[in-house]
């Protein structure tokens, strides 16, 4: 809508497509999606980057970003975004992954990429559940919290302790930059691009392994409204997913 | 002799996670996926309710799910999963093994299409690409089989004549999310029915055994043999298993095949799952007109029902094989097996196969109708045809013929 006398300021990225969102409000994913077209924006990497769209609530990925995007099997996201990259070295190649994709059924995946250094960009949404398949207990789901496979909230004793991956990835040789950020106030949002922004750099300039884990919110199965979706995220994840550098050797 | 009991109006994957309840697994593992997960989902919070007492475990992946269940079925309990598509395709390796090693498992399919292209909805390759493997695959028409098909597995799985897998298929979507009167087994019925599960071979220091041992080439043939035996001595089981359920339950859920309005039928036409309420509906309406015409619905896929499918056909002038899905560049899957059945018992009738629902496209009644139109009128019997196919969506490069 255009109104009389005013300039518009901001306006839609080039790389990202108008196209209606299928997320929930309140979704952390249109963010990310956002801050990925920017950057690409800003480089002049349109036809430079490919990106790798997970199994999850981000299947329809390719839906929302102008550049060319690949599906994987669920959870090899990585593998296939390594395939690439040793094909087409002069890209720049991101994976997309959330936690069920990423911290569950792709968890050796992760590590395997991340062991051998495989020069590619990995975005982890980290939303503490599966969104996709309806609100079931994820890797990263915090003690107690209720999902529909743990109504009575999830239990250590059967289903053990969030898995933090920043931090199990750390204590590999090869993983040059790993940074947790939070989807919250403005300035988290400017951290968390800045974040990718030095994982493409990271890709790049020094051809090594980065990821950045945002911690994400998820309203609608986490069953709470979007704002108070962001003090869920203070209050529940960050103690257990702590938000920083994790592991950074690129000085 | 049908039974009233207390019918309820239950979504379909619902109804099958109460039914696999009273069948009292003691280990339940399954990953969420679409049209699954209401399953797995129902019997958590079974489970978590106190009403089953077992462990559900919330693993990883389909590939730890089907692991978790080999190992618990090999440590002597009653176990159960549930899966669809590509979480069928990781469990293929495990489902191999299960076969070879004669664990009883039960496992619930949702038939749904496999990537890429990326679908969720309905077609039968999933389970139709691991026919091969050893598991024993029947299929429902509606949520009270699918149920009711549970309790059959159970007991069919466990026969010590058998020692196999049994996996009940269930349309994605047609059957998991679709509201259904259903009639859920009776608690009392089905522990009488099926008994305390007691494993024919078990992890037990006091009997040691090993399981899915290395062996060298004078030995693994006879071992995949044995499979192989167990699965066609398994087709007199599922006979029996299904009598007598009939007898318990007062519902006609088992057997390999229900033969509808097939018996005096010129032009007979097979399928297998949901469609077949749908072909029903369709013969009705051609029997009104006078054509004789009837479906044979195969219940029973692995192992396949031979000699129930030759004495089922043997009357009929012309078949048509309905499909939901296909072996690229051979043909259809069920068809060429019928043709198989037809040949080795010297008989010629046409056989046209028909690949009408692929990633979840509906084929319509009227549809269903011109496939009799054709085959009734004798057209030329086709290898395999991909029916209905929208060739205006076909790139330049495949001949448009």
């Amino acid at each position: 809508m255009e109104v009389a006398g005013a300039k518009l300021k901001i306006g839609r990225p080039r790389s990202l497509l108008a196209a209606r969102t299928h997320y929930c409000a309140g979704c952390g994913h249109g963010v990310v999606h956002r801050i990925i077209a920017e950057i690409i924006d800003e480089w002049g990497l349109r036809g430079q980057t490919i990106g790798m769209a997970p199994v999850g609530c981000a299947v329809l990925m390719y839906q929302y970003l102008d550049i060319d995007m690949c599906e994987s099997p669920h959870g090899r996201t990585p593998e296939v975004a390594a395939g690439i990259k040793r094909a087409r070295p002069d890209k720049l190649v991101f994976s997309y992954q959330g936690d069920g994709d990423l911290a569950a059924i792709g968890m050796g995946e992760i590590i395997h990429v991340a062991n051998r250094g495989e020069p590619i960009s990995v975005i982890f949404i980290n939303n503490a559940i599966y969104g996709m398949t309806g609100g079931q207990m994820a890797p990263t789901t915090v003690p107690g919290q209720k999902t529909t496979t743990t109504p009575q909230g999830r239990s250590v004793t059967g289903e053990g302790f969030p898995i933090r991956v920043c931090e199990l990835l750390a204590t590999l040789e090869k993983p040059v930059y790993l940074e947790r950020t939070v989807l919250g106030a403005p300035k988290e949002i400017t951290r968390t691009k800045n974040a990718i922004k030095k994982s493409f750099r990271v890709q790049r300039e020094l051809k090594a392994f980065s990821l950045v884990e945002i911690l994400s919110p998820c309203p609608t199965y986490w069953r709470v409204s979007p704002d108070k979706s962001v003090k869920y995220i203070e209050t529940w994840m960050e103690k257990i997913f702590p938000p920083g550098v994790i592991k950074d050797t690129t000085k | 002799m049908a039974r009233q009991g207390k019918q309820e109006i239950l979504e379909g994957a619902t109804a099958v996670a109460h039914a696999v309840a009273r069948c009292r697994p003691e280990v339940v593992a399954a990953y969420p996926i679409t049209p699954q997960t209401h399953i797995s989902e129902e019997l958590s919070t079974i489970v978590a309710d106190g009403e089953l007492d077992a462990e559900f475990v919330k693993v990883e992946s389909e590939f730890g799910a089907a692991s978790v269940v080999l190992g618990a079925s090999a440590a002597g309990v009653r176990a159960y999963t549930a899966t669809s598509s590509q979480g069928l395709m990781l469990m293929a390796e495990v489902l191999w093994n299960m076969a070879g090693m004669r664990l009883p498992v039960v496992l619930a399919c949702a038939n749904r299409s496999v990537s890429a292209p990326l679908s969720i909805w309905c077609d039968h390759q999933d389970a139709e690409s691991i026919r091969d493997c050893g598991v024993i695959q029947i299929y429902a028409e509606d949520a009270q089989e699918a149920c009711d098909q549970h309790v059959i597995a159970f007991k069919v799985a466990e026969d010590r004549r058998v020692l196999l897998p049994v996996m009940v298929n269930l349309d994605g979507f047609l059957l998991t999310h679709v509201f259904e009167p259903v009639e859920l087994p009776d608690q009392a019925i089905t522990d009488k029915f099926l008994g305390k599960y007691e494993a024919a071979f078990k992890l037990d220091i006091d009997n040691p055994m090993s399981f899915g041992c290395f062996t060298e080439p004078d030995k693994c043939m006879e071992g995949r043999w044995m499979i192989h035996d167990a699965a066609l001595r398994s087709l007199g089981v599922i006979e029996e298993v299904s009598a007598n359920f009939l007898k318990a339950f007062g519902r006609n859920a088992g057997g390999h095949l229900e033969e509808y309005k097939s018996k005096d039928a010129d032009t007979i036409l097979i399928a297998k799952g949901s469609i077949c309420g749908t072909i029903k509906d369709v013969i009705d309406q051609a029997r009104d007109k006078g054509r004789k015409v009837g479906l044979v619905r195969i219940k029973t896929f692995r192992p396949f029902p031979r000699a129930a499918l030759l004495a089922a056909l043997r009357g009929a002038k012309q078949i048509a094989v309905i499909e939901k899905g296909g072996s690229f560049g051979a043909g259809g899957v069920v068809t060429p097996e019928v043709k198989e059945v037809l040949y080795d018992a010297g008989l010629h009738i046409p056989v046209s196969g028909f690949c009408v629902q692929i990633g979840g496209r509906e084929v319509p009644a009227d549809g269903i109708a011109e496939i009799i139109e054709r085959v009734s009128k004798g057209e030329k019997q086709t290898a395999y045809e991909w029916f209905r196919l929208k060739k205006e969506l076909l790139p330049d490069l495949v001949p448009n013929d």
